[in-house]
């Protein structure tokens, strides 16, 4: 694999933020109550990681290093409050669900621990990589979790009930739908309702404790294996 | 009175900041291990907390908020016109919260050693800490807090971390003498310890209406 391959895919599973590096908890499991704003919250966090991150490895050799760490929290708080007012009015129904944790992302660890290991010491075109890899692999963490609490919690997924979400892809729905539609009439039938406890917060803190236990597993397992 | 009484208990117990709002998580899974570290990460942050959400309300009240209490509008300004620069509140707050964990260890590490070396190691972890930046957030822009509100508030936000942050300390160090699978060993028990503290937690809810 070439090196800035490397520089991309490494963040989706390997150096995982929130399933490896276990960074940035606060909104992973503070908005991940549906699809869509564990998705929206993994973009807005992305854009801000991508931008410092570019704009930190340009300025790299004007940084003194004792006074890095300040100009770092500069750099990323004034991305933070561009994608803020951008999502106020592109987006104001996301923006409000997501509340609070927009302007925290200024104090996610993942943007200011990427700036400080990674953009600081390397050149723009890998920074860059670096930060699109995180974002990739933050964002299906986050939509991972929040899928799973929307169906789990509310029986729905991305705002419809889900067996109409999975009939929605294209050509694998086709598939899917009917399977799905199938599955919950039976759910229906024996009388399974959604577990509201999923879309509270202990759902959250259960749900990672359980994924995390199921990584942890595999890997004990692979290493076994070896 | 009884208004300042129902913040302190709403921001300690029924939106205890950690296991209802979410905030503060890595202090909260990094350091409550032994319950003596534990007690001294929950001091520091009440104690930033509380001196970061005073400076904060001043900042904006008297700075970024448009109106006649604005000092930049009265001084800059001709009469008539308004400036309003609350969009630069996170610029503002963090770099704020920064330099005050950093005075705050200057200024302890020359006047009272013994609280240095009890607080020290916390304060640089308390910059990146969400929570002190949440409380600033929510007492400013969010509810609108005058100063007493502000500082109970505060103090409450502080006294629900700390108290979950004990709590799980307690339990983890009892975790350490019991036989946890090999695959949910280290955080992932964690994780669900903490769950079971929210359940917990979430009989709260409802107390308050706010």
């Amino acid at each position: 694999m070439s090196s800035a391959a490397n520089e991309f895919t490494k963040g989706i599973v390997r150096e995982n933020p929130v399933f490896a590096l276990l960074l940035g908890l606060c909104p992973t499991l503070a908005v991940t109550t549906s699809l869509k704003n564990g998705v929206g919250m993994g973009l807005a966090g992305g854009a801000v990681l991508i931008c410092s991150n570019i704009v930190i490895s340009l300025l790299r050799k004007v940084i003194p290093p004792k006074i890095r760490i300040p100009i770092f929290i500069v750099v990323i708080a004034s991305f933070v409050t561009i994608i803020d007012l951008l999502m106020e009015a592109q987006v104001p129904d996301l923006h409000k669900s997501l509340g609070l944790f927009i302007p925290l992302i200024v104090v996610n660890c993942i943007i200011l621990g990427r700036a400080e290991a990674y953009a600081y010491k390397e050149g723009i075109l890998n920074s860059a990589l670096d930060g699109m890899g995180m974002t990739v692999g933050f964002t299906w963490a986050l939509a991972l979790i929040g899928g799973i609490r929307e169906i789990l919690g509310t029986g729905n997924l991305w705002g419809m009930p889900w067996n109409v979400a999975l009939g929605s892809i294209p050509v694998l729905g086709n598939i899917l739908g009917p399977i799905a539609t199938t599955f919950s009439d039976i759910l229906g039938a024996i009388g399974i309702q959604p577990a509201i406890l999923m879309i509270l917060p202990p759902g959250a803190f259960i749900l990672m404790g359980v994924l995390m236990g199921w990584f942890q597993h595999r890997k004990l397992k692979m290493e076994a294996g070896l | 009175m009884k208004e300042l009484i129902l913040i302190l208990i709403s921001a300690a117990l029924v939106n205890n900041f950690v296991l209802v709002r979410f905030l503060g998580l890595c202090p909260f899974f990094g350091v409550s291990k032994k319950i003596e570290t534990a007690i001294g990460m929950g001091m520091a942050v009440i104690f930033v907390m509380v001196l970061a959400s005073i400076v904060t309300w001043g900042i904006w009240n008297f700075v970024l908020v448009p109106g006649p209490s604005n000092i930049l509008q009265q001084l800059f300004l001709p009469e008539g016109q308004s400036l309003d620069l609350t969009y630069l509140k996170t610029v503002a707050y963090i770099l704020v919260i920064a330099s005050l964990v950093q005075l705050t260890e200057m200024f302890l590490m020359k006047n009272n050693p013994s609280l240095y070396q009890a607080l020290g190691v916390f304060l640089p972890l308390i910059t990146t800490n969400c929570a002190v930046l949440g409380v600033a957030l929510i007492n400013t822009q969010d509810k609108n807090y005058s100063l007493a509100p502000t500082l109970v508030h505060a103090v409450g936000a502080g006294l629900g971390f700390t108290l979950a942050l004990v709590l799980m300390a307690g339990i983890r160090e009892k975790l350490e003498d019991h036989n946890v699978p090999k695959a949910l060993d280290g955080f992932p028990i964690a994780f669900i310890t903490a769950g079971l503290m929210a359940i917990a937690f979430l009989g709260f809810s409802g107390m308050i209406t706010d």
